[in-house]
Parts: structure tokens; C-alpha cells; sequence
């Protein structure tokens, strides 16, 4: 994870010279991103577009704004406002999707999410945990996702779900509680 | 199973983001560049790209990406090529002339964009001079600025500095070796080992005794006459003391 000191030096750079910078936030925030957006949607493949997507609006938006707004800005926190707005409105399309499959073909024809590439291991580890993170609500999937996975601070989920941090903590924690029970689970039927 | 061990095989998930998706992400705002391998006079080149049009050209080879950036001093990664700047590009490429196709000249002084468009107006397969390309665009005293603007070219064979020779007509270096240059010229109809027999001799300029003209070596013109009429020249006092004025198309009075 970034230290603090850098994202302000960032958003310096930012300010004065954009193009010349913004290479330098898609190296540093990818990898956060990438780990997040790959929790929250449903394959690799949507991970990667989503964010690409989230980049592409950061840049347009970051051209329309100026260099006092861009130094204030909160890199990390805007980021993810992005990210999750495309992860919502892209869940929300596959859902309709989903629902016109399932009304004009009644069984499973509908297309998998492409984990192809990926060895058996890591494709048998990517459906285990799309499925226990499946069980959770969206509101403690995405709280435990950006605290665990991507190691945002609660103040930032806060803002960035626009929930209090106190309820975001709850999420977490009790998102926690119930992987706990599920991977106990799991561990049971094996035996 | 505790809950530590659930927040320990979380922070597990944590990952690298793909380098493609980093280098698609960058190409989709222009930050860098995408390329294409494609066939051109004398071999395959790798042309890069972006919505400013054309930004760079190599000899294909093992490195092509960082052979683009050493070039042009911008990443680029492989794409496909968009239909309409493929056909633009290809007609460049038989045609050695540039007609429509986009150029990106961002990288680029103005110094180095006047240059280099007008070594553009120089006809395939025909060599003009340091100096030529210096008086041409009014500045005469900057021979040795337009040599090192030409060999900074990042778009070389598009924007033809290999057009432009020593100011004996002798070949010169190359970014790619004079035998490329060479090559390219022959590739567009020069006949090098003519010329340079010219060259050695010491024939700067060519005119015929059927007309009042004389002209470059090279120019479209001077190729036309037959050997019976050919009269050499080695200075342009030589030409005028015979009568000669200098050809309207490769305009060899300004020659250095």
C-alpha cells in the first residue's frame, strides 16, 4: 500500500501537469483496484474493463477540473466513488441480462465468466470465494472487500459507500463473522 | 478458523493488476502508443500510433516496442490498427507519399516540423541536400540544425529524411544504416550505383542541350535525358555560364 506522503505529492504533480502524471496514478492505484474491482465483479475479464473504465472517467474528469480541486482532491476514496458506481450500474445490466436469458431460454445456457486462462487451482479458488463472498450483502461484500482486500481505511469506505464509518465497521465485522461460519462450513463438509 | 484467519486469507487476495490492462488503460488516453507490424519498402516496420495519428516508425525486429520508444521516447504496446488509418497508411507506405495519413507532431519543434515537411515535398527515389532543405525553408545558415533535426526524425521512411543527402550527393548516415537509406532510395526507383558514379565524379547537376534547364541529379527531369543529350556540371557557375537557368521543380540554384 502507498504511503500518505506520496498521493499528496501526486496530486501536485497532478495539478501541474496532468498528462505528465497520470501515469503515474494508473501504476500506483491499479494494483488496489484491480484486487478490489476482481472481488466485487463477477469475472476477470469484467474486473479489468471496469477498471479501465474507472481510469478512462478519472482522467476525463481530472481534465475538467482545476489545479485547486485536484490538489484537495482525496485520490484514493474519489477512485473507488468511480469504481463502485461502474461495479453497481454494470451489476445492474447483467441482472436485466441475466432476467432476458432466463426468460427466453429457461436453463443454463447463459455464458460463465471467463476464468479461462487461469489454471484449475486458481479457477477452483476464484468460485470458492465468488461464492462466500456471493452469500454476503453488497453493502458487507464491497465494506470487507476495500478494508481486507484493498486496505482502505474505514473512514474512506465510509465515504466512498457514503454509509457512517460506525455502520461500515459493523459491515465488516459482521461480514467477517459470517465468511468465518461459511469457511468453517466448508472445512466440515471435507471431513 | 478465527476471525484473523478470515482477514489473513483476505489480505491474500490482494494482487497485481495485469501489465496489459495498465497498458490498455494508457493507450485508451493517449498516454502511450499502440503499433503495428506492417510491410513497407525494404523490409517490414513497426508503426506506432494514437488519435494524433502517426507518432513512430522502426525497422521491424525482436524489440520493436523498445526500439518505438528509444525512437520516439514513448511506450508503446502492440494494437490493431483502425481501418481508416490502415488504408491511409498502407497508400503512404507503397506510395512514399504521405497524402491524408494523420501525423502526430506533438514530440516535435516547429523547427523540426518544418524540416521534416519539407523533406516530405521531396519526390520518392530523388535526393536533396542538407543546405537545399536549410535555404528551402529560409533559414540558409542552418544546415547543421536541419541534419540534426533529420536524424531526430521518430517517424523516418513516412516523413522520408532518407530524401535527403551529404551536399556532394553522397548517401550520409543513416538512423538504420546507410544501407538502409540506400535501399529505401532503390526501393523507390533511384538508381544508387548511377548516382554515386555521378557523385564520385564530381557531377552536381545535369542539363540537357535541348533545353535551357539544368537540374539536380536525381530530379524526375534530369532522369528523362537520353545520353546523347546529357551535358554535366560540377557548379551552378558552370551551368549558367552555359546558358542554363535552374529547373522549376527540383530548384537546384538554392543547392548549397
Amino acid at each position: 500500500m502507498t504511503t500518505r506522503a506520496a498521493p499528496r505529492r501526486l496530486n501536485a504533480r497532478l495539478a501541474r501537469d496532468l498528462d505528465d502524471a497520470f501515469p503515474t496514478l494508473v501504476e500506483e492505484f491499479a494494483d488496489g483496484l484491480y484486487s478490489g474491482v476482481r472481488r466485487l465483479a463477477p469475472g476477470r475479464a469484467d474486473a479489468e474493463d471496469l477498471v479501465q473504465e474507472t481510469f478512462l472517467r478519472a482522467y476525463r474528469a481530472l481534465g475538467s477540473y482545476g489545479p485547486e480541486r485536484i490538489r484537495s482532491l482525496k485520490l484514493s476514496p474519489w477512485l473507488w466513488t468511480i469504481a463502485l458506481n461502474l461495479c453497481r450500474s454494470a451489476a445492474r445490466r447483467r441482472a436485466r441480462r441475466v432476467t432476458e436469458v432466463a426468460l427466453e431460454a429457461a436453463s443454463g445456457t447463459a455464458t460463465s465468466p471467463d476464468d479461462t486462462a487461469a489454471d484449475a487451482v486458481t479457477a477452483s479458488m476464484e468460485a470458492v470465494w465468488r461464492r462466500r463472498l456471493d452469500a454476503l450483502s453488497t453493502a458487507q461484500r464491497t465494506a470487507v472487500v476495500l478494508r481486507h482486500v484493498v486496505d482502505l481505511p474505514y473512514a474512506d469506505i465510509a465515504e466512498v459507500t457514503g454509509r457512517p464509518v460506525g455502520t461500515t465497521k459493523a459491515d465488516v465485522h459482521r461480514g467477517i463473522e459470517q465468511l468465518r461460519r461459511l469457511m468453517a462450513d466448508e472445512h466440515t463438509d471435507q471431513e | 478458523m478465527t476471525n484473523n484467519d478470515v482477514i489473513t486469507a483476505l489480505n491474500e487476495l490482494a494482487t497485481s493488476a495485469p501489465d496489459a490492462l495498465i497498458d490498455r488503460t494508457l493507450a485508451a488516453t493517449g498516454h502511450i502508443d499502440h503499433y503495428a507490424i506492417l510491410d513497407g519498402p525494404a523490409g517490414s516496420w513497426a508503426v506506432a500510433f494514437n488519435d494524433h495519428g502517426v507518432s513512430g516508425v522502426v525497422p521491424a525486429g525482436s524489440d520493436d516496442a523498445g526500439a518505438l520508444e528509444a525512437r520516439t521516447g514513448r511506450r508503446a504496446v502492440h494494437g490493431a490498427l483502425p481501418t481508416r488509418l490502415a488504408r491511409s497508411l498502407e497508400r503512404a507506405l507503397r506510395t512514399g507519399r504521405l497524402g491524408a495519413l494523420p501525423i502526430d507532431t506533438r514530440s516535435m519543434s516547429a523547427f523540426q516540423v518544418q524540416v521534416l515537411e519539407k523533406a516530405a515535398e521531396i519526390p520518392p527515389g530523388e535526393l536533396r541536400s542538407y543546405g537545399w532543405v536549410a535555404r528551402e525553408i529560409d533559414r540558409p545558415e542552418a544546415s547543421r540544425a536541419v541534419g540534426t533535426a533529420l536524424a531526430r526524425n521518430p517517424i523516418p521512411v513516412l516523413l522520408p529524411c532518407h530524401r535527403v543527402s551529404r551536399s556532394d550527393g553522397s548517401i550520409g548516415n543513416y538512423a538504420f544504416g546507410s544501407d538502409m537509406k540506400r535501399a529505401l532510395l532503390e526501393a523507390e526507383g533511384l538508381d544508387a550505383t548511377r548516382h554515386l558514379d555521378e557523385v564520385q565524379r564530381g557531377v552536381r547537376y545535369l542539363g540537357t542541350d535541348t533545353t535551357n534547364v539544368y537540374c539536380l541529379p536525381t530530379c524526375r527531369h534530369a532522369r528523362r535525358i537520353t545520353a546523347h543529350h546529357r551535358q554535366e556540371f560540377r557548379t551552378i557557375q558552370a551551368a549558367e555560364s552555359a546558358g542554363k537557368r535552374p529547373c522549376q521543380a527540383c530548384r537546384p540554384a538554392v543547392a548549397a
